[in-house]
């Protein structure tokens, strides 16, 4: 039986075991500074593909493919698929995963999706209902700015603290036996509304709810903040970044030393034109599957704490002059 | 939440999110939007020394912006430059052909009828519908001035 720690926290019985794990991205990502980390880098973002949608399921796909390539398991054995996107209906996964006839858990955590699916799976393994399942998530600048901003090619000025999608995606194979780090705790994420309506400054939506699970999450374990190599957040970005170190200050977090965020992590700032960073599920998905897993099998993580973030809003609220609301969930994983 | 920590919390927002640069914003402005009224300006003059009537050079000189925002979104240079440019590509007509063609472009996939036909005044529809409507309002208040006046 899986243990429940305070309100929010599991920690898993049998841990899941992360076998393998793949990143694919496409131009933006390879002229990064994460770039040597991604398992496949796709220059052109349409990837012969005939509309942006099709492209980005193209690149869950083959993030998937790798990642179960690389663990060396038959598909017959994987018991499920757990993946979310940030397109209407998540149909960037579905599709994505036809072809794999599978069975599928679509959820939608917007950026804090890697970690959601991350959670769903691992409990699938933790209780003993599969013995392998995959997660994993994506996102397109093109697919993304289409539907929640402006057309690609109108001639538009981005805000200082609007932040850049990452094209691509993440995904991870669990398995309950095996050798590698493994999921040992998950804090559930609660909304967090702070009023927020400028949605283009979407780390300050969403930096209230990370900080909010990162206190559930020392109080639930009885952890303290020195006990992770690396807390590492989604996509807070620069602006979103500041606030959140700010925030666990004044709730007693000190953040200064072992915390980043994938956000600031994957672009370089000035040279990229990036403004306050990366966003998108594939920022979390891309850069926990890629360079994250990778520093932890070489052993310079022993143990990271991994909190996405999620801002819930479309674009219909925003216009209807709605709060974006903040999500955040938690994993601890372990060497 | 309380609305009074919201309010402290957007104080802090405040100060955590840079501003846009705005004297850079306007310089770079200044410049692109008078670049293209001058270019507009000088095809005007060229037309008016090869014999063409003031107002025909006038339409020929829009006819030719607008085609050179259209065919600079096709290959995608217009929205590099508006990086930059900002209100000085935006203000000038050529940022209405842009307005126009970009979603024309991005919706392609979805058909011609439901796809560019549909969405290609998704930007530029608001400055249509409200221009129409301010005419029309300014067109009243000149005809309600020259009944009192007796114009």
């Amino acid at each position: 039986m899986d243990q429940r720690l305070g309100v929010r926290t599991v920690a898993f019985s049998n841990p899941p075991v992360i076998l393998e794990s793949a990143a694919t991205g496409s131009k933006k990502e390879s002229e990064g500074k994460l770039a040597a980390d991604f398992d496949l880098l796709v220059p052109d973002p349409l990837w012969e593909e005939k509309s942006w949608e099709t492209a980005e399921s193209k690149f869950l796909k083959h993030a998937i493919s790798i990642a179960v390539e690389k663990a060396g398991i038959e598909w017959s054995k994987i018991g499920c698929i757990v993946s979310g996107d940030l397109m209407n209906q998540c149909t960037s996964t579905a599709f994505a995963i036809k072809d794999f006839h599978r069975p599928l858990l679509g959820v939608y955590g917007a950026c804090s999706t890697m970690a959601e699916s991350m959670i769903v799976a691992a409990n699938f393994i933790s209780s003993g209902w599969v013995e392998y399942a995959v997660a994993a998530t994506s996102s397109h600048f093109c697919s993304a700015e289409k539907q929640f901003r402006t057309p690609l090619e109108y001639g538009g000025q981005r805000t200082p603290t609007a932040q850049w999608t990452v094209t691509g995606s993440g995904a991870a194979v669990l398995s309950a036996i095996g050798t590698g780090p493994k999921i040992t705790h998950a804090t559930l994420g609660k909304i967090v509304d702070r009023g927020v309506t400028d949605a283009n400054n979407m780390g300050a939506a969403m930096a209230p709810a990370f900080v909010d699970t990162m206190v559930n999450h020392f109080k639930d374990t009885g952890r303290s903040v020195l006990d992770y190599d690396l807390i590492v957040s989604g996509d807070l970005g620069f602006v979103g970044r500041e606030l959140a170190v700010r925030l666990a200050a004044e709730n007693g977090l000190d953040f200064s030393v072992n915390y980043d965020d994938c956000g600031c992590m994957i672009f370089d700032r000035v040279k990229q034109d990036v403004h306050a960073g990366a966003s998108g599920c594939a920022c979390a998905g891309t850069v926990f599957c890629g360079h994250l897993m990778k520093r932890i099998r070489r052993g310079e993580l022993k143990r990271i704490l991994f909190a996405p973030t999620g801002a819930l809003m479309s674009p219909t609220t925003c216009m209807q002059g709605e709060s974006i609301l903040g999500i955040s969930y938690a994993v601890s994983i372990e060497q | 939440m309380g609305q009074k920590e919201n309010e402290r919390y957007q104080k802090k927002v405040m100060e955590a999110s840079p501003r846009s640069p705005v004297w850079k914003n306007c310089f770079f402005a200044f410049v692109v939007g008078g670049g293209i009224c001058t270019i507009g300006q000088g095809l005007k003059q060229v037309f008016g020394w090869v014999g063409m009537d003031g107002e025909v050079a006038s339409s020929f000189v829009s006819v030719i912006l607008i085609f050179c925002s259209a065919l600079f979104t096709g290959i995608g240079w217009y929205d590099d430059l508006a990086r930059y440019a900002g209100a000085g590509t935006l203000v000038p007509i050529t940022g209405f052909a842009n307005a126009v063609v970009s979603p024309a472009l991005e919706y392609k996939t979805e058909g011609m009828v439901t796809g560019v036909a549909a969405k290609m005044f998704i930007i530029s529809g608001p400055v249509i519908v409200y221009g129409v409507l301010s005419a029309a309002f300014l067109g009243m208040i000149r005809l309600a001035f020259q009944l009192v006046m007796g114009g």
